[in-house]
């Protein structure tokens, strides 16, 4: 006899206990700790705090361990976390300037103050298998190298000071301002995404955004599709020092130290016979080391910004609406994966409208059978 | 060249389906040189398709389209080579669009979209590309002044007389217009429809005009067909037709229009 | 270095070096035609020279000598990576010196120095379509090609001189090669441009993720596209190179200080060295010297 599907409640159960043996896989196999994931899978922890806009490599580690690996899920999860954490206030904007750097490098000059620093980077790697990881083989121990480059200056500054560089703040130069006359900058966890955006918010918005749907998108630039000829004019990884002023002392404190990775695209002048031409600015910035991101960030953040520099918007990368409607990963598997909810009262009303209108043409072409068959009859 | 005894232009049996949907039917005429044929219908009686497959824009199912080229033979245009095809396209032939975005380049300056056709043919001295776009910006009345700004900054009445520039730059022999005036204010209408009038007679340039409007039918061609269902029902000069319709769908079309 | 073990000789089988070397045979028989081809997943990403590496490791032979430049230098990162990867993978012979190599792979320049009719060029090309920017789509672009429509090419360079008094145009300046293709030189500077017109020497062009090859053969009209009235120019200094002096070679910038202090020296590392050996010397080090 047929048994009308009811409650799930058994079967969700079911599954979340499966879902827990799997995430344990082989128990021969040692149980993954988090501060291995941190050390060790460093970049997917760097990927989950930028994603799920949370700081924190022990959480991002566990959410990574709880996603089984998947870095949208664990995104998800410090995301929702991060929702339930009281707000004490905004922390005084980091300086890159003063970044201990890393890692450092211009494309647009062979060699300037401070020099390229390579860092840990694959950019030069062989990609080949490297077999000996197998066996858990250790790098041989590095020699402490010499510490503090000391203050390394910003490689648009160099331009900037011959008047080259747009002002960092963009042409459109007037912020908004409070009352106070302080620039007012958004919060997009605070306040819905309305359009038009500015860039505060277009670029929060980049920040937690997807790194495959900017990376696609920063591409699809570069290949035509509303195209800004990009130089990476500085990427630069390292740790900043974070500031906070609590109201009860009045004086600022240092709450952290966090790694970032920032980049800073130099871009197509414009200009015209009578306007001077300038180089402008696009603008990306991670936490971790997250450098395939901020490029693409900052790769999207100029294309974004067409209709402020008087450019045609007419590639998925500058539009707007479409960019920062979609960029964000949680929204999107979200929305994406409800398909596999229940949808049969909409299908049901769908296959009956099919249905008629199959059989009303059906029924017409019997008709007019019938009267072509009685036109040859006469 | 040819005199202007022989057509220019020689369509026969011309017929175009979209699946079960009729495009056009059995269409047949000719175009001598510095004649303009004005096509007229409501909406879906096949005008534009008809505008399309002439113009070697759209294949049709049935039927031939000819051409005299400049050699004086008449060829079939769907014979021709692409490359050939696409040169009459941008050089003895001329295409004005509804919308002027459809024919013009919105991203570069007004000088450039007007020189494109002759940079396209090997022009290739930046002062007479440039000479030449100044001349037909004058002629179709937009200041010089404007050469170097982008059409997007130019009104609707201003990007449909760039487009006409642009097209007659390269001095073709017959144009095609796709309801020129549609989509402009009246007063603005009127001032184009003085401009083109100029200029067809002036050049002595063959066309054919797509329009539902009457008024701009009867200001601009000699001549003129009533489309209906995708059938021409009724042909001949423009002033004999409008006002001694035969056709009852004519009659019909006649009479729903105000009288000047 | 040893040489990799496990991997054929310059990393690519056979199969694809013939299918490779088919298609380089088909773009030196249409001088500037862009052939489509299979390329290969490499172990560098896209981008960074995929295409040149393939080309190089289908023509390069036991007994050649490889020089690799990037920016016009042997000593950038990029080049020394891929040297040393052809080192691993061919046990080949590198070299910093243009004369003694019979293939050069580059990035972004042409030696100063006069190439000859024994050597190739190879060019790592990133963006093979000279029309992409004026028409991203590839079927579109094709057709252009093949009818020979590239009145939009010029268009871009009236706009350049209606907007800007001048072509702007600086680097992957489009040419037409034999009056036929319009051709993307890669984005060497337009300094370089008239180095390609009638070399004695193969330039062969891969573009590996976008899966294109292409070739000017030896002694090749190639034209830099202009007007009549606005004649293709290359870039000029006022400066001489600081090291060496010379005047007639394309020169870097360096910033040396915070302070908006800088120098300008030779981007081609090679040159500049053999020109100071000879006993040529720029200010900088003729200031040097003095003390």
């Amino acid at each position: 006899m047929y048994v009308p599907v009811k409650g799930g409640e058994r079967a969700i159960e079911n599954a979340h206990k499966l879902l827990a043996e799997e995430r344990r896989g082989n128990r021969d196999t040692p149980d993954l700790d988090v501060a291995q994931i941190d050390e060790q899978l460093a970049l997917a922890v760097d990927r989950v705090m930028t994603e799920g806009s949370l700081y924190d490599r022990e959480l991002a580690a566990l959410a990574i361990k709880q996603a089984r690996g998947d870095l949208i899920e664990a995104a998800f999860l410090l995301r929702a976390f991060r929702t339930t954490l009281a707000r004490f206030g905004y922390s005084i904007p980091i300086d890159t300037g003063q970044m201990v750097v890393r890692r450092r490098i211009s494309a647009t000059y062979k060699d300037l103050p401070g020099g390229q620093v390579l860092g840990p980077t694959f950019d030069y790697t062989h990609r080949l298998i490297d077999f000996s990881l197998l066996e858990g083989a250790d790098p041989e121990n590095l020699e402490e190298g010499e510490s503090d480059m000391g203050v390394t200056p910003h490689v648009l500054n160099i331009l900037d000071r011959e008047g080259l560089m747009e002002p960092a703040n963009g042409s459109s130069g007037a912020q908004e301002r409070g009352e106070d006359g302080e620039v007012h900058v958004g919060d997009l966890t605070r306040e819905p995404l309305e359009f038009p955006a500015d860039r505060d918010i277009r670029l929060q918005r980049l920040a937690r955004g997807d790194e495959g749907f900017l990376l696609a998108l920063g591409y699809s630039t570069q290949r035509g599709y509303g195209r800004n000829h990009p130089f990476a004019g500085e990427l630069r990884l390292g740790e900043v020092r974070v500031g906070f002023v609590p109201e009860e002392l009045g004086f600022e404190i240092e709450i952290a130290e966090i790694t970032v990775t920032e980049c800073e695209m130099v871009n197509q002048f414009k200009g015209s016979k009578n306007v001077s031409p300038q180089f402008t600015r696009g603008y990306g910035l991670t936490f971790g080391h997250c450098e395939r991101k901020a490029m693409s960030m900052a790769l999207v953040d100029r294309a974004l910004r067409a209709k402020e520099l008087d450019e045609e918007v007419e590639a998925p990368g500058q539009d707007e609406e479409f960019v920062l409607a979609h960029a964000d990963n949680v929204e999107a598997t979200g929305f994406v994966e409800h398909l596999k909810l229940p949808h049969y009262v909409d299908f049901q009303s769908e296959l009956e409208l099919v249905r008629r209108m199959r059989a009303e043409i059906e029924a017409a072409k019997v008709r007019n059978g019938d009267a072509e068959q009685i036109e040859a009859a006469e | 060249m040819s005199d202007n005894h022989e057509p220019l232009l020689v369509v026969d049996g011309l017929s175009k389906r979209y699946g079960a949907q009729l495009g056009c039917r059995d269409v047949g005429f000719s175009l001598w040189p510095g004649e303009v044929v004005g096509v007229v219908g409501e909406s879906g009686s096949g005008k534009t398709t008809l505008l399309n497959c002439i113009s070697a824009r759209l294949t049709p199912d049935d039927g031939v389209v000819r051409y005299r080229t400049r050699l004086g033979t008449l060829s079939d245009i769907y014979q021709m080579s692409e490359p050939e095809r696409r040169m009459l396209m941008r050089t003895d032939w001329a295409f004005v669009h509804q919308n002027p975005r459809d024919g013009l380049r919105m991203k570069v300056s007004a000088g450039a979209n007007v020189g494109e056709r002759l940079m396209a043919v090997g022009a290739r001295h930046y002062g007479n590309i440039r000479g030449a776009a100044d001349d037909w910006l004058s002629k179709v009345e937009i200041d010089t002044g404007r050469i170097d700004d982008l059409p997007a900054t130019f009104s609707g009445g201003m990007q449909q007389r760039l487009q006409i520039a642009r097209n007659l730059v390269t001095g073709p022999r017959l144009v095609f217009m796709d309801e020129p005036t549609g989509g402009l204010d009246v007063s603005v209408q009127a001032r184009l429809l003085d401009l083109m009038r100029g200029l067809v007679g002036e050049l002595g340039l063959a066309a054919v005009i797509v329009t539902h409007d009457l008024a701009v039918a009867r200001l601009l061609s000699h001549r003129l067909m009533v489309m209906w269902r995708g059938e021409v029902v009724e042909q001949g000069l423009t002033d004999q037709v409008l006002d001694d319709p035969q056709h009852p769908y004519t009659q019909l079309l006649v009479s729903s229009v105000l009288q000047p | 270095m040893a040489e990799t073990s496990g991997y054929n000789f310059a990393y690519l089988d056979e199969q694809t070096k013939r299918m490779i070397r088919r298609a380089l045979l088909k773009a030196i028989a249409v001088p500037g035609y862009q052939v489509p081809f299979a390329s290969r997943e490499m172990p560098m990403p896209y981008g960074w020279g995929t295409g040149g590496i393939q080309v190089t490791a289908s023509i390069v032979g036991r007994d050649d000598v490889l020089k690799v430049i990037d920016q016009g230098a042997d000593d950038t990162t990029n080049a020394v990576s891929i040297r040393k990867f052809f080192k691993r993978t061919a046990g080949i012979e590198t070299t910093t010196q243009t004369h003694e190599a019979n293939i050069i792979q580059t990035r972004h320049r042409i030696p100063e120095e006069d190439l000859r009719a024994d050597q190739i060029m190879v060019f790592q090309v990133p963006i093979p379509e000279p029309l992409r920017f004026l028409e991203p789509r590839e079927t579109e672009t094709r057709k252009m090609h093949a009818l020979e429509e590239y009145g939009l090419m010029h268009v871009k360079l009236y706009e350049d001189i209606s907007q800007h008094g001048h072509i702007a145009t600086t680097y992957a300046y489009p040419v037409a090669v034999k009056q036929r293709y319009v051709m993307d030189p890669s984005p060497i500077p337009k300094f370089d441009n008239p180095k390609i017109n009638r070399s004695p020497a193969l330039m062969l062009f891969g573009a590996g993720r976008e899966k294109r090859i292409y070739a000017v053969p030896p002694f090749t009209d190639v034209h830099s596209l202009d007007f009549e009235d606005f004649p293709f120019e290359i870039q000029t200094w006022r400066e001489a190179c600081a090291l060496c002096g010379a005047t007639g070679s394309f020169l870097d910038e360096i910033v040396t200080d915070d302070a908006g202090g800088r120098m300008f020296v030779c981007s081609d590392t090679d040159f500049c060295e053999k020109r100071r050996e000879a006993g040529h010397a720029g200010p900088a080090l003729a200031a040097e010297g003095a003390v």
